[in-house]
């Protein structure tokens, strides 16, 4: 009980510690290539401290739902956290819910989001809620298809069991052709979840491009600093989904403290180079018009739903 | 439970018949009726509790002299399920009529709406109860005539009779099509009650029992709002007085989800090939997908909603196509894993739909309007109502851990053990439901964000908007009694789960109540908890607590900063609320990737300035979405009939020597025959 809330606490905490530096990696890495020196690493802290600091501002036209909703978003990114293998393979938490429930924690702060967004009245808002409403209802079919295809090869829907399993190499990966096309669809499916070009752009303060950043323009303060934070747990949620459930290899098993540093030092490695990757796909790639993204999120949905016939044509 | 089952039938018919003694007393006569049909819902809350209960289903029956009529009563752990949320349902809209019917005090006859209130609800409550298939057949009836002289209470609008008519045809031919069902059935067993029916030894024969399948589907689908069935929902619902509109699409469209399980799990013994379950869960599929797309482009709260319903039934029949795919196969613990998690979103569904009409006849009631573009900023004027409605949608769109996400999660969960079934087609086509399902859960999100973002926030759309005021109590009461069941349906499934099992039990064989739920019953884990789990409770825990967590740090890092309130930064004009985002333009982007769906007609006019043509004086903007089932599956069917009633009508040629005539002819004719 104890060593379970231990491991809870300890999970939260590495997880709010270290999401705003892979968006200072992913801002570095994207610095480098297109040869600048780019803000440090940690910059992101920084802007946390100050925006924490700062008065808020919040429009006359607004009711509770907008103070409210940083809080919900906040909250309800690092629950789903909390649901995703991160240095053990075994979750305390992981009977609170399974994959889906995960997904629909993320859809909670999303939906609050979305009314934030309308909430300020200006035309801004809404047109990021409204065209996060069409990102996210094409992204969720192709998100269901791939954790289908891994909870089919894991023979589990749970986080945890499927970590568990794959890590110990327990009577799976029979051929690793199902397992990579659901890993490329999910990796679609997280660029579009977390507001990553060729999706999104969250550079971008042009109200051609903003999806994301029009929707929050209206907050200030400290009540922006948690929608930032949110933001980049959900980067980080996302990331350690894939980096765990299709390479779990390394992660601790059982709760010793020389297995869990291991398990700590791979799994930082693990969601580095997959930020790094994020990186190099911004710098290579522009941002999608808006209708394009359609065509992006049907290739994931296309890839999942090969990846579960070739699954089962593999073991018939 | 005859008492109580006396008490309700008494408190209905009391309920219809006392209002009309005091004619011209409006409040007296709402109160009347209203108050007896709580008292008589009341009853049959408890009626159905005990029903759940009850190990053996309970009878009673009447002989009545007319023939194969026989008034039989028969309460088993279906039945009561059923009459469990007919009933609370019911509470709900009888409380929040009280108060409600005001509004329509100067238009029609508060009397006669009551005593159709009361007969409404006592006949859905009687579909369920019958155990006769003339019995049956009557109540049914009895149900859609009053639904009818309910829908067209504002009978002097153009649209609403035209709205009753669309529905009366359609519902009969819905009813033509049950008879047929029934008349099969009476064929082989001899007897109309549902004892015979269900009696193995008169099985029917295959080829009947495969039209049985396909007609019940058509009779009871039509009623439900299965697509392309569905036409008539979104005409008839929204046209009836609101807390009526919740009962016909929280309510009413369910006694047709009673009738389908009763059918293929209890008449027809549960014994199918795997096609049907196949055809009823690409029907669920088909519905849900085009339920919420349609919803999408309303504007119109009601109709809305109306579509939503659609969508709803689609979900609750991917569980029983589901429960239908793995009783073929004979995997009878995934049969009643599948079955029960349809008739959780059969419940649920009843509860947040009932909530959300009842939430759109408050913004009638407050605004006099049902157009979305002519709310906004109603949060804050009618906070109450708003806090409701947001407990509404965020069940309909299936957000933990409300009500709508456990059902929708076991809807998924059943869907995603589809692996167990041998057959490769049914292996791959279940995923893809599941898929469909997470669109459609994702859709509706965004449905409701624009629902409740367009109607409750940000400025005042129109003067409507701007006076509306909170509304009464018995109102506000219903809303949050409906949104109190959401929440506790959604936190507690531990109590829910064994109730249904015991519903579905009977049925499939198996009880799965045990397996179900592990860790002390704190967690839903399907299978087994290695597979699948789920904890509402903990999850709400686990939100408050991390909501607590980012409160702590806001303070801990930044110290107490107050806020400042400015308004919004318009570009340097004041703001206005014709600068707001619509509703209109809030789905533009849905409408344009679904454009082969929606096949919308955009109909763009501008006059310009004398002076230049730069500067526009007037534009007008028309945009429709086909209607494409009305369009290409009902008018030809019309057309076809009116041509060939026009080509009939020669032989009506108005003289009465041609009638003495075909008499004449008819009669020589039959003599012919008879030698």
């Amino acid at each position: 009980m104890i060593l379970a809330f231990v491991l809870t606490v300890a999970q939260a905490m590495i997880l709010l510690a270290i999401s705003p530096l892979l968006v200072g990696l992913i801002r570095k890495v994207k610095a480098r290539l297109q040869l600048r020196q780019g803000a440090s690493v940690f910059q992101p802290y920084a802007d946390l401290v100050k925006l924490f600091r700062k008065e808020p501002v919040i429009s006359t036209t607004t009711s509770w739902i907008f103070t409210a909703t940083p809080s919900i978003v906040f909250s309800s990114t690092l629950a789903a956290g909390l649901l995703v293998p991160v240095f053990i393979s075994h979750v305390p938490l992981s009977f609170a819910g399974n994959i889906i429930a995960m997904v629909y924690l993320l859809a909670l702060g999303t939906f609050f989001l979305m009314l934030a967004g309308l909430d300020a009245g200006s035309a801004f808002g809404g047109m990021g809620s409204s065209r996060e409403a069409i990102v996210a209802s094409l992204t969720e079919p192709a998100m269901m298809l791939s954790v289908f295809a891994i909870a089919l090869t894991a023979g589990s829907t749970n986080l945890s069991t499927v970590v568990h399993q794959t890590a110990l190499l327990q009577g799976i990966v029979t051929d690793p052709a199902p397992h990579l096309m659901a890993f490329a669809a999910l990796f679609i499916v997280t660029l579009a979840e977390a507001g990553r070009v060729p999706v999104d752009n969250p550079a971008t303060h042009l109200e051609l491009t903003m999806i994301h950043e029009a929707m929050i323009l209206e907050y200030s303060g400290r009540y922006l600093a948690l929608i930032e934070w949110a933001s980049a747990l959900k980067l980080t949620v996302l990331l350690s989904l894939m980096a765990n459930v299709f390479a779990p290899w390394g992660i601790a098993t059982t709760p010793e403290p020389a297995a869990l540093g291991i398990g700590l030092l791979v799994y930082l490695v693990k969601v580095a180079g997959l930020a790094v990757a994020i990186g190099v796909i911004e710098c290579m790639f522009a941002k999608l018009r808006l209708f394009r993204v359609t065509d992006l999120l049907g290739v994931a949905f296309i890839l999942a739903l090969l990846g579960l016939v070739f699954f089962y044509i593999l073991r018939s | 439970m005859l008492i109580l089952f006396l008490l309700l039938f008494v408190g209905y018919v009391a309920g219809a018949l006392l209002p009309l003694c005091f004619p011209a007393k409006p409040r007296t006569q709402s109160l009347l009726a209203h108050g007896c049909a709580g008292v008589a819902s009341g009853a049959g809350i408890v009626l159905g509790l005990v029903g759940l209960f009850s190990p053996e289903p309970w009878t009673v029956s009447v002989q009545s002299t007319v023939p194969f009529l026989s008034l039989a009563v028969r309460l088993d752990t279906l039945s009561a399920f059923f009459a469990f949320t007919i009933s609370l349902a019911g509470l709900a809209a009888s409380i929040f009529a009280v108060d409600y019917v005001s509004e329509l005090e100067r238009k029609v006859s508060i009397g006669a709406l009551g005593a159709l209130f009361n007969g409404f609800l006592l006949s859905m409550t009687l579909v369920v109860l019958a155990d006769d298939g003339f019995f049956f057949l009557i109540v049914w009836e009895l149900m859609s005539v009053v639904s009818y002289l309910l829908v067209v209470t504002e009978h002097e609008k153009a649209d609403v009779r035209y709205a009753g008519l669309f529905y009366f045809i359609m519902t009969h031919i819905g009813t033509a099509f049950v008879a047929v069902t029934f008349l099969f059935l009476y064929q082989t067993s001899g007897s109309f009650s549902f004892e015979a029916f269900r009696d193995p030894a008169h099985r029917l024969p295959e080829g009947i029992r495969t039209l049985a399948f396909l007609t019940a589907l058509i009779g009871f689908g039509t009623k439900a709002g299965i697509v392309p069935l569905h036409v008539w929902l979104p005409y008839a619902h929204p046209a009836a007085p609101s807390h009526v509109s919740a009962l016909m699409s929280g309510v009413m469209i369910k006694t047709a989800i009673y009738a389908l399980v009763r059918m293929y799990f209890d008449f027809l013994d549960g014994q199918f090939p795997w096609w049907w379950g196949f055809v009823v869960l690409t029907v669920g599929a088909v519905s849900a997908l085009l339920g919420v797309m349609y919803a999408l482009m309303e504007h119109d709260l009601k109709s809305l909603l109306a579509y939503h319903s659609v969508e709803n039934i689609g979900i609750i029949l991917l569980g029983i196509g589901a429960a239908m795919i793995f009783q073929s196969y004979g995997l009878k613990e995934l049969a009643a894993l599948a079955l029960l998690a349809g008739l959780y979103h059969t419940i649920n569904h009843a509860m947040f739909k009932a909530l959300l009409f009842l939430g759109a006849g408050s913004l009638l009631y407050a605004t006099h309007t049902r157009n979305m573009e002519e709310y906004g900023g109603l949060l804050r004027r009618m906070p109450w109502t708003g806090a409701a409605f947001l407990v509404g949608a965020a069940s309909i769109a299936a957000l933990p851990p409300t009500n709508g996400f456990v059902s929708e999660w076991l809807v998924f969960q059943s869907l995603f053990l589809s692996f167990h079934v041998p057959d490769m087609f049914l292996k791959l086509m279940m995923p893809v439901a599941a898929s469909i399902l997470a669109l459609t859960g994702m859709l509706a999100l965004a449905c409701f964000a624009k629902a409740f973002g367009i109607s409750f926030l940000a400025l005042p759309r129109s003067l409507h908007a701007r006076r509306a005021e909170e509304v009464p109590f018995s109102m506000r009461m219903a809303m949050g009694l409906l949104a109190a069941i959401c929440v506790g349906f959604g936190l507690g499934p531990v109590v829910v789960v064994p109730l249904l099992d015991r519903v579905v039990a009977p049925f499939i064989g198996v009880s799965i109540a045990e397996n179900i739920l592990a860790m002390d019953g704190w967690t839903l884990a399907p299978v087994s908890i290695e597979f699948s789990s789920l904890s509402t409770p903990a999850i709400a825990l686990l939100l408050v607590a991390m909501g607590a967590v980012g409160m702590a740090l806001a303070t801990l890092i930044g110290g107490s900063v107050q806020a400042r309130r400015y308004k919004t930064w318009g570009c340097g004009i004041a703001l206005s609320p014709r600068m707001e985002y619509t509703a209109t333009g809030f789905v533009q982007p849905i409408k344009r990737v679904f454009a082969t769906i929606y096949r919308p007609t955009v109909k763009l006019e501008t006059e310009f300035l004398e002076e230049s043509r730069y500067f526009a004086k007037r534009r007008h903007f028309e945009f429709h979405v086909e209607p494409v089932f009305p369009k290409y599956l009902y008018d030809p069917v019309i057309v076809f009939f009116t041509t060939l009633a026009d080509r009939v009508k020669v032989i009506q040629g108005g003289s009465l020597h041609l009638y003495l005539m075909y008499i004449f002819a008819t009669l020589i004719v039959l003599l012919l025959f008879t030698v």
